[in-house]
């Protein structure tokens, strides 16, 4: 059957705030104008078309190749309608065309993304006609809750958020606890500087992250689940409250989905704006209506964790990667990747780059093939100084380091982490002590303030770094600033505090002469730090 | 009853199963210091002066809200785990107005006491000298914030042992602070019920009571203790 044409819009917050919304409008009066049939042109709000620093971005599904404008405004509509119709783009687009085969889009592999950009996010009969849901339902009627782990397990996935523990064994951890309710909870809280994955999932494809929860539900046996969403992502919210009303009406959530007796309820909690809240156990404390303090582990949640219930906690991408593993194998997504760290992994680009946006990749790409050759590098044409990744847990890979393959031990080896996927490109005129003490500030703003190493150590960092960045430091500064780092890092109880120096640490260790020439009297500074690289 | 066997500092101990591993250090007497743990309140883990090395553990511990195991080999004081809990104890003073001469608990001042107990004659890092305000509005009782450690002994006390939750805490990172009620005066509280526990198991002068002047509280820190045993062993008649 022939596939009308197609426009789709990015309906995403990115190209929202470029003005996807008024283009659509636009779009639709020109096809009025044109007196085309709706049926003749399909005008669809998608959601994200990767490349958010271009929008707002329309694919055209016309006779011909699919083609892509970007930075269209609403005077383009009607050549737009042209586009869709005929196969050619006229003159008045050469400008906005984007090349589908550039490297940005040539050398992605989308799993997790799949969707993205091709389903209408507010609608579940395009998902189910995507195929989204065929899984779930697959699973429920074929698939006992065991073949299901094994299935993850095999695939080899680990958490992506940021930690990287392997899902499979997450699971059988949930499964196994002593009989009893047990709850799903997705991590949806993504609050790192410089992180935008998870909301353009949800914001895009919402019925894969409920599809992978509702999986995951089932093989760990639990019966209710939550989705934990920050209050900064709203237009997220709203579409994944919408996305799981239209689930329920279909009996795809709910009781006796599928006509099993699998039961499952699903509900959004929105975050009051605290990034410690993704600290999972902060997280669970938050969901039962306290206050988001982490607290020891173990136990682990997977042991106890909402009233005192075997929870599983994943984030957004593991979840929706999960689909895509039932439906291709366990086996064909370990076989993407490397040794320890399979499958694909989504980054938010941005910062000092030609290409700001999202980019799924297989792990193991390296560095520079995702910063130079995806991301097209430093705008002016200067040498990229270092990349950022992990937000304010991570660290800053420095440029002659970024042949290192992306993976979750090649990063900690190199002082920062994986993280959530946020990817921050640094130009030759970033000042790395001052990275540094912007990073703490954060930290400062955002501890919790359970544990003093957190509370208290990182204002005194904080002050420390002040004056690296003013240049009145002193070499007893920076023997202070390593010791402090150190304790902080080992003596905080949750993983915020635990990272917050690493974009210190991270920085003394490649950039360590900035430290040293923001000293009062740099010639000192080296004869007492002493030069480690 | 079972048993679990663990060395402490080279020295074998034997605790009941269950115990905690600050439990087991005590039995070897190994002098682990605490300033949020208090007995019969549960575990916080927040000062983290009781962080132990535990060998096959990659992370430091903190020996209140561990559980002891069988064959754990425990170190209390390497001279890592010495540095680090000078560096809390300076990290607390320098964070807070301390100020021993003129405090209500001066001499009975547990956080004075850690300042001994780890060695810390000065702080390194600069004082904070944070503005931070006195409630005095309950008739028998004053919160000075100037003196308070945030280890939360009031906040549980109140809600486990005395049942009242009149104490919770407010903000966040440096701005956080003890709040009664929904963030009001104290006095205007009613769920308040004047029992002083709160007063009785503050480490340091943050809560007192008002005829006390400079030197002059006594705390008794093992009432919560007394309470929960007494509790949990029906001792009284009534229950």
């Amino acid at each position: 059957m022939p596939v009308p044409p197609q426009l789709r819009c990015c309906d995403a917050s990115g190209c929202r705030s470029a003005g996807g919304q008024a283009l659509r409008t636009a779009l639709e009066g020109a096809r009025d104008a044109a007196g085309l049939d709706p049926a003749a042109l399909t005008i669809k709000p998608v959601g994200c078309l990767r490349l958010c620093g271009s929008g707002p971005l329309v694919a055209c599904d016309g006779p011909g190749p699919t083609q892509l404008f970007g930075g269209v405004a609403a005077e383009h509509a009607g050549a737009l309608i042209a586009a869709g119709i005929s196969s050619g783009s006229g003159d008045a687009l050469a400008a906005h065309r984007l090349d589908l085969e550039d490297p940005f889009f040539a050398l992605q592999q989308p799993v997790v993304l799949e969707g993205c950009g091709h389903v209408n996010p507010e609608s579940i009969d395009d998902a189910l006609a995507f195929g989204t849901y065929a899984q779930l339902h697959r699973v429920l009627q074929e698939l006992t809750p065991e073949q299901v782990r094994d299935e993850v397990r095999r695939s080899g996935l680990r958490g992506r958020g940021g930690a990287g523990y392997p899902t499979g064994l997450k699971w059988d951890t949930v499964a196994l606890q002593p009989p009893g309710p047990r709850y799903v909870v997705c991590n949806a809280d993504e609050g790192d500087p410089g992180a935008f994955m998870d909301r353009s999932v949800l914001e895009s494809d919402p019925h894969r992250l409920i599809e992978g929860m509702a999986i995951a539900a089932y093989a760990v046996g639990a019966e209710r689940g939550f989705v934990y969403v920050r209050a900064e992502y709203p237009l997220a919210i709203e579409r994944l409250r919408l996305a799981l009303q239209q689930a329920r009406s279909r009996h795809l959530l709910g009781n006796h989905i599928d006509g099993t007796t699998f039961n499952l309820r699903l509900e959004v909690r929105v975050g009051a704006g605290a990034y410690v809240c993704g600290e999972e156990t902060a997280l669970l404390r938050s969901i039962q209506g306290q206050r988001g303090m982490p607290q020891p582990r173990p136990p682990f949640p997977a042991q106890s964790g909402l009233w005192g219930a075997p929870t599983l906690i994943n984030n957004v991408e593991t979840f929706t990667a999960v689909p895509a593993i039932l439906r291709q194998g366990g086996d064909w997504y370990a076989a993407i990747g490397t040794e320890h760290s399979k499958g694909t992994k989504v980054f938010a680009l941005s910062g000092a780059v030609v290409n700001t946006g999202l980019v799924e990749v297989p792990m193991g790409t390296p560095l520079r093939t995702v910063v130079e050759v995806i991301g097209g590098g430093v705008p002016d044409g200067s040498p990229i100084k270092a990349v950022q990744t992990g937000g304010p847990s991570g660290g800053c890979i420095p440029a002659e380091r970024l042949d290192t393959p992306v993976d979750y031990e090649s990063l900690l080896e190199l002082g920062s982490m994986m993280g959530s996927g946020g990817m921050v490109v640094m130009g030759g005129a970033t000042s790395m002590p001052e990275v540094a003490r912007h990073f703490m500030g954060f930290s400062v703003n955002e501890s919790c303030g359970k544990c003093v190493p957190c509370r208290a150590g990182t204002v005194q960092l904080a002050q420390l770094l002040d004056r690296f960045v003013e240049r009145r430091a002193t070499p007893a500064d920076l023997e202070r600033l390593d010791a402090l780092c150190q304790m902080v890092k080992v003596t905080s109880l949750c993983g915020l505090g635990q990272s917050a120096p690493n974009p210190v640490l991270s920085t003394l260790r490649w950039f360590r002469h900035e430290y040293e020439a923001a000293c009062r009297e740099p010639a000192t500074c080296v004869a007492a730090g002493g030069v480690e690289r | 009853m079972s048993v679990v066997t663990l060395t402490v500092n080279g020295q074998d101990v034997a605790v009941p199963a269950g115990a905690s591993l600050l439990e087991a250090t005590r039995a070897a007497e190994a002098g682990v210091p605490t300033l949020c743990h208090l007995e019969g309140l549960s575990p916080v883990a927040a000062c983290r002066l009781c962080l132990v090395e535990v060998e096959g553990s990659g992370k430091l511990l903190t020996a209140c809200s561990t559980q002891a195991a069988e064959g754990m080999v425990v170190h209390t004081h390497t001279p890592r785990l010495r540095e680090y809990r000078r560096m809390t104890v300076e990290l607390f003073f320098a964070e807070g107005n301390h100020v021993c001469a003129v405090c209500v608990a001066n001499t009975h001042c547990e956080l004075q006491d850690m300042a001994v107990t780890v060695g810390m004659d000065h702080s390194r890092f600069p004082y904070q000298y944070p503005q931070r305000s006195v409630d005095a509005s309950h008739p028998q009782f004053s919160l000075d914030h100037n003196r308070c450690i945030l280890c939360t002994r009031c906040v549980r006390v109140c809600d486990e042992i005395e049942g009242a939750h009149v104490w919770d805490i407010g903000s966040r990172g440096g701005q956080c602070h003890i709040v009664a009620g929904l963030d009001e005066p104290w006095g205007q509280v009613q769920a308040c019920t004047s029992c002083g526990k709160c007063v009785e198991v503050c480490p340091t002068g943050a809560l007192f009571r008002n005829t006390d002047t400079t030197a002059e509280k006594q705390p008794n820190t093992t009432l919560p203790a007394l309470l929960r045993t007494a509790r949990e062993q029906h001792r009284w008649h009534n229950q």
